[in-house]
């Protein structure tokens, strides 16, 4: 069952700290790894002796660990956040494009320059009327398109209302990127750049990265901050207070410094969802762009301007 | 066909030949277009769909067309072995075979090519773990799987006469030849009983086969139309899929039956009559394909509603407006044209409008997939807000493996017409009246 040069009476003289089921299993899965010789490591073992290990060995603890944590991580990631539902108000008369919201998102998601989670569109509904920005996250729908198509689970309703993806399932179809009418969902196209900090994390869904090739991705509400007791960072991030984030189940929304009631809110201010029409019931409101905080300004219309060094790759 | 056909003179005729130099070359050009889109599948293995034009716009591209195309040629084998076999028209006996050659070759490769658009092939195994029922994908796969197998029964069980046949009469084969006659030929003796239960399979499978077929493009159009997205969101996908298909499919037999004539020297088989019938079918089914064209753009255009007024205005006077009026003058219009002339129904000209058609269908199937994808909802831009222009161009990688696909299929028609007998022989024989003892003479032998 094991490979012959890392016996189980081997690993445990070295004492490395973990399960002993865990690394056989581990050296049973990671065979090239327990092969190869190289650099040594000196470890104290369990009777209080120094001994020299191959560092493939205990990488190979390290792999088998992390492989318990995606697991973990895989399956908490479904089960959502208890008694919850999440939802989003974003105020677009606030909103003058300061890009703060883009800007925290894509550093905390470790975002690759070639794509955003987070949009914000200018819009103009008429030509006489006047243009507004429009932020946009995942609209994280009730009747999401992309969930009803996905042929494999990979991508799902939480029962806190969060839709997310996992991509250690998803086959890389994008049958949701054809089915999102949002343009939400990005694709992995090529091997992800990243860093080697978050190269070496172990995958979590509720955080999206390490990323992996050929695999979906998009906004998540944060959930790995929700856990937390914290607020998504686009809400943190945003100096006019745009976004308000809070829980249906108890009807209040804040945006870190103001607290409403969502219904009294939606009610005061004349919330409404984007696209009613397509039945998707999206849990992001948006309030009209009526008594503007800043009037609308254009912004300098360049591919280079403070965004460029955000995305240096 | 004369009726003093002979059983002998029917093998000496439709036997399997060797290649001459055209069929060798063909053969070598077709492998080297394979081996290029192999090279290509490794690069995009490695660097993943990064390799080709593909963005977050346009998110599906020419792997899908082309899916889509192989589904709909596929289809005409239930079209000529099933639906004009079941209405008993006697005149299409000689084209069954090459309308299920088609259908086999394509459907394998409409399931090979949508491996090749995922972006993790290695997880395909995951539509088997956790596949959902609820998705129209996983309705696909299982249609279409059920599709090739029935198909391959739909060419395989007739073809068990045929195949004892070259066992027993033709001579001088390669020892691997007769043995893998022998073996495929399942030990067919020709008894009474034995025609008795090919017929009544083959006319099972012939009823099968149509509700499969319906379902194998409706269920490839319901990938889109199960959509919000403007342009695709149409209840009248469905049906105009499958006409789409019959016209492809009915052109394919065309393009196949002409070069098998002309290689093969079947004017006997092949007769003009049956072009000028395929000819007129073709018509009829492109003329029913015309008013489904029709009612999927003349009602959007006349209301132009928001989300769809862009597509429309797109492909009637913009960026695809050469490749839609392309489409349908040259793919449609002028072939149906010359087909309404008796003189146009003759075999070349007849091939010439086919191959028209064929060509004109293959970028009809663009115009469904991609140009939907360049009018989302929202504007698209990039990043920090400014707007977007999307834009689509099929890189080499991917035109090669496309390109490659496509030969594959035609080098599986070659292989079959290769080593089968590509036009039914033992069905023109029951037509010419002769006696199934003639065919298998060990099945004359009284059985005591």
């Amino acid at each position: 069952m094991e490979p012959d040069k890392f016996s189980r009476k081997d690993f445990l003289k070295f004492g490395v700290a973990t399960s002993t089921l865990a690394a056989i299993s581990a050296g049973t899965f990671n065979l090239v790894d327990a092969a190869g010789k190289g650099e040594t490591v000196r470890v104290l073992t369990a009777d209080g002796k120094l001994v020299d290990v191959e560092k493939a060995s205990i990488k190979l603890a390290d792999t088998s660990k992390k492989r318990e944590e995606v697991s973990f991580n895989r399956l908490r990631a479904r089960q959502g956040i208890k008694g919850r539902k999440w939802v989003m108000v974003i105020d677009l008369a606030r909103c003058k494009h300061a890009l703060a919201c883009q800007k925290s998102c894509n550093k905390h998601h470790h975002i690759p320059g070639d794509r955003q989670w987070l949009n914000v569109y200018e819009m103009q509904d008429a030509p006489a009327t006047s243009p507004y920005w429009m932020p946009k996250t995942c609209f994280h729908c009730d009747n999401p398109v992309c969930v009803a198509v996905c042929p494999v689970d990979a991508t799902f309703k939480r029962e806190d209302g969060i839709v997310l993806i996992d991509n250690e399932r998803c086959i890389g179809c994008r049958f949701c990127m054809a089915a999102c009418p949002y343009s939400t969902r990005v694709f992995n196209w090529g091997a992800p750049t990243t860093n080697d900090q978050v190269e070496t994390e172990a995958y979590d869904p509720e955080k999206g990265f390490p990323r992996k090739m050929g695999t979906v991705e998009k906004c998540d509400f944060c959930p790995d901050m929700l856990r937390q007791g914290m607020l998504p960072h686009c809400v943190e991030a945003c100096p006019n207070g745009v976004y308000f984030f809070g829980d249906k189940n108890e009807d209040t929304v804040t945006n870190g410094g103001e607290t409403f009631r969502l219904s009294q809110l939606l009610k005061d201010k004349g919330g409404y969802r984007y696209m009613e029409e397509l039945g998707t019931e999206p849990s992001v409101y948006y309030l009209p762009a009526v008594n503007r905080l800043v009037p609308f300004e254009e912004p300098p219309k360049t591919k280079d301007d403070k965004m460029g060094d955000m995305n240096h790759h | 066909m004369e009726s003093a056909t002979t059983i002998e003179q029917l093998t000496i005729d439709l036997q399997p030949r060797k290649f001459g130099r055209a069929g060798q070359i063909w053969t070598g050009v077709l492998c080297l277009l394979i081996l290029n889109g192999v090279v290509s599948y490794i690069f995009q293995l490695k660097y993943g769909l990064s390799v080709t034009g593909m963005s977050n716009y346009v998110s599906w591209g020419i792997y899908i067309s082309n899916f889509v195309f192989f589904v709909a040629i596929s289809l005409v084998g239930s079209l000529i072995s099933a639906i004009l076999k079941l209405s008993n028209a006697k005149w299409s006996i000689p084209l069954t075979r090459i309308a299920e050659i088609i259908a086999v070759a394509n459907i394998m490769f409409a399931g090979l090519i949508i491996i090749v658009d995922m972006g993790r092939p290695d997880r395909i195994t995951n539509i088997l773990i956790y596949g959902r029922i609820q998705s129209p994908i996983v309705w696909d796969v299982l249609v279409v799987s059920t599709y090739l197998v029935i198909s391959i029964l739909l060419l395989y069980i007739p073809l068990l006469p045929d195949l004892a046949l070259l066992r027993d009469k033709m001579k001088g084969l390669p020892k691997w030849q007769h043995q893998l006659y022998k073996i495929l030929s399942l030990g067919w003796i020709g008894s009474e009983e034995q025609y008795r239960i090919l017929h009544k399979s083959v006319n099972m499978l012939a009823v099968i086969i149509i509700p499969v077929a319906l379902g194998i493009h409706t269920v490839t159009s319901w990938l889109f139309a199960s959509t919000l997205r403007g342009g695709w969101n149409s209840t009248n996908f469905g049906p105009y899929f499958v006409a789409g298909a019959f016209v492809v499919g009915a052109a394919g037999v065309i393009a196949l039956m002409y070069v098998a004539r002309r290689n093969y020297n079947l004017e006997k088989y092949l007769t003009d009559d049956i072009f000028d019938k395929m000819g007129k079918l073709l018509v009829m089914l492109s003329l029913v394909y015309t008013y489904f064209t029709i009612n999927e753009y003349l009602t959007p255009a006349f209301k132009m509603m928001g989300g769809e007024k862009a597509l429309i205005q797109d492909l009637f006077i913009g960026h695809f407006a050469p490749m839609f009026w392309g489409v349908q003058i040259f793919g449609v219009i002028i072939p149906v044209i010359v087909m309404l002339f008796k003189n146009g129904r003759k075999p070349l000209p007849l091939f010439i409008v086919a191959v028209m058609t064929i060509i004109g269908a293959w970028f009809k199937r663009y115009l469904i997939v991609i140009p939907t994808l360049f009018h989302p909802y929202l504007p698209a831009i990039e990043q920090n807000g400014v707007p977007k222009v999307i834009s689509y161009f099929p890189t080499w990688h991917e035109w090669s493996i496309t390109a490659a696909s496509l030969a594959g299929s035609l080098l599986v028609i070659t292989i079959l017409f290769r080593y089968l007998p590509f036009i039914s022989m033992w069905e023109i024989a029951e037509e010419e009246g002769l006696n199934h003892e003639h065919m298998n003479p060990i099945a004359v032998k009284p059985k005591k």
